[in-house]
């Protein structure tokens, strides 16, 4: 009989599956795809080991494909994510995320004197790449880091 | 130039710049009274500022616009709790252009997004300051005669200072720039500037003392060490001299030296100095209604 792999989240017959999450940043990918709104089934694997990123985090969304400009948000938490798409329990197509150049009301800016944080003004922040991807707040032109990064 | 607000200093080209300079120029030389006849500014002045919002509405009633406004929130409808933006709709309604000096970082360019006239920004907190370095480098041409090959003393805290960051990005457009950053340890210049001039291949000096070389400076831009920036006490103690031009320190300066101030001096400046030929910080203030002038009369689309 022929060994099956075995898997620590169970496959999806159709779906999406997003790989190479940084463990630590699981909810806040969660949260930046307001996952929790979702009617499919989605299955999460956490602390799973990872050659590259030491803890990774697995999310599996079933009968789902998600729109790139909605998918690239979360390069801001998980830059080296991986989407496979899956038909019939194969996967048909695999992508990197994009880290876009603008970030539009996902993050909150960190400087307390910043005018988002007191009116109702949707933040925007261009991005500044590196290793750890920083932005830089248009309205008050501080700059917000991976270590201060707050999801709205 | 098109009507639009001046949010940043790097809303503004090299060329633009000075276009600006070269009315401020003529403004100086031929008042206009009659220009601003049937406009009305709004001075919005969340927080107190005398100077600025002084120099802004003489620089209106000098060309025969008129001013509405506040000098301080507490007698404007923010207090019983109304929104920036409300505030800027309504004022909108109002005013052929608002100038706003707001403690909020980022209030300008939010307001200029919602306004629907031009916003002036006549300081956003700790952020930007545009007008104040529009006049200081309509300050620096007209005692060098132009804006090129001059050595920059930028002295005080640089750290923390918006008018020295704004000057030396506005600076750095022009050919031959030198700097000398004379700061305590705590309050160098950050090194996203330096990184910025590196980047431009101009150059830079960093001191802790300019004694020995304030006789290669052609302008002495002076800024206040405060007290409060400092972690330690003793730290302050120990510098807070250092940092205080004399009259006694000018004897071997060039000819053509300037000392400028962005006001209010408390002791940085001392008094000693104020008869100097060199002192220029109060005709600084006046070239401010000039530049003044000018920004407002290049929005509004009549110069």
């Amino acid at each position: 009989m022929k060994e099956v792999k075995h898997l620590s989240v169970s496959g999806i017959e159709n779906g999406t599956v997003i790989d190479h999450i940084p463990a630590k940043n699981l909810f806040k990918v969660i949260s930046i795809l307001a996952l929790e709104k979702f009617d499919n089934q989605i299955t999460f694997g956490t602390n799973l080991e990872s050659k590259k990123l030491g803890k990774k985090a697995i999310i599996k969304v079933a009968g789902k494909t998600f729109v790139d400009d909605d998918v690239n948000k979360i390069a801001l938490v998980a830059p080296e994510a991986k989407l496979n798409i899956i038909k019939d329990y194969k996967v048909v197509e695999k992508y990197n995320v994009v880290v876009p150049e603008e970030i539009v009301g996902i993050a909150k800016c960190v400087n307390p004197k910043c005018i988002t944080n007191h009116e109702q003004i949707k933040t925007k922040f261009t991005v500044i790449p590196g290793d750890e991807i920083a932005l830089k707040c248009i309205y008050c032109e501080k700059i917000t880091d991976q270590e201060h990064l707050n999801i709205m | 130039m098109k009507s639009r607000s001046l949010v940043s200093i790097n809303d503004y080209s090299k060329d633009e710049i000075l276009n600006i300079l070269d009315l401020a120029a003529g403004f100086e030389a031929s008042p206009e009274p009659h220009l601003l006849n049937g406009k009305v500014v709004a001075t919005l002045f969340y927080e107190p500022s005398t100077r600025t919002r002084l120099s802004f509405e003489s620089a209106v009633s000098r060309l025969g616009g008129k001013i509405v406004g506040f000098s301080d929130s507490s007698s404007s409808s923010v207090t019983k709790g109304e929104s920036l933006k409300d505030t800027i709709m309504t004022v909108s309604n109002y005013s052929d252009l608002i100038v706003m000096r707001h403690p909020l970082e980022g209030s300008a360019l939010y307001a200029s997004e919602v306004a629907k006239v031009p916003v002036i920004n006549a300081g956003d907190g700790a952020n930007q300051h545009p007008t104040q370095t529009l006049l200081d480098l309509y300050s620096i041409k007209k005692t060098q005669g132009s804006l090129e090959n001059l050595n920059i003393f930028l002295v005080g805290d640089l750290k923390y200072g918006r008018t020295v960051h704004s000057l030396l990005m506005a600076m750095s457009h022009f050919k031959n720039t030198t700097f000398n950053f004379i700061s305590p340890q705590e309050l160098q210049m950050p090194d996203e500037y330096k990184l910025y001039l590196d980047n431009l291949g101009l150059k830079y000096y960093e001191h802790s003392d300019f004694t020995d070389i304030i006789s290669r400076a052609d302008i002495i831009y002076m800024t206040r060490v405060q007290r409060e920036r400092f972690s330690d006490p003793m730290e302050y103690e120990k510098v807070k001299n250092i940092y205080v031009l004399r009259y006694s320190m000018l004897e071997n300066t060039k000819d053509n030296l300037r000392i400028l101030h962005p006001l209010p001096r408390v002791n940085e400046i001392h008094p000693d100095v104020d008869k100097s030929d060199k002192a220029y910080y109060f005709t600084q203030a006046l070239n401010g209604v000039y530049t003044r002038q000018a920004i407002m009369a290049s929005i509004l689309g009549l110069k």
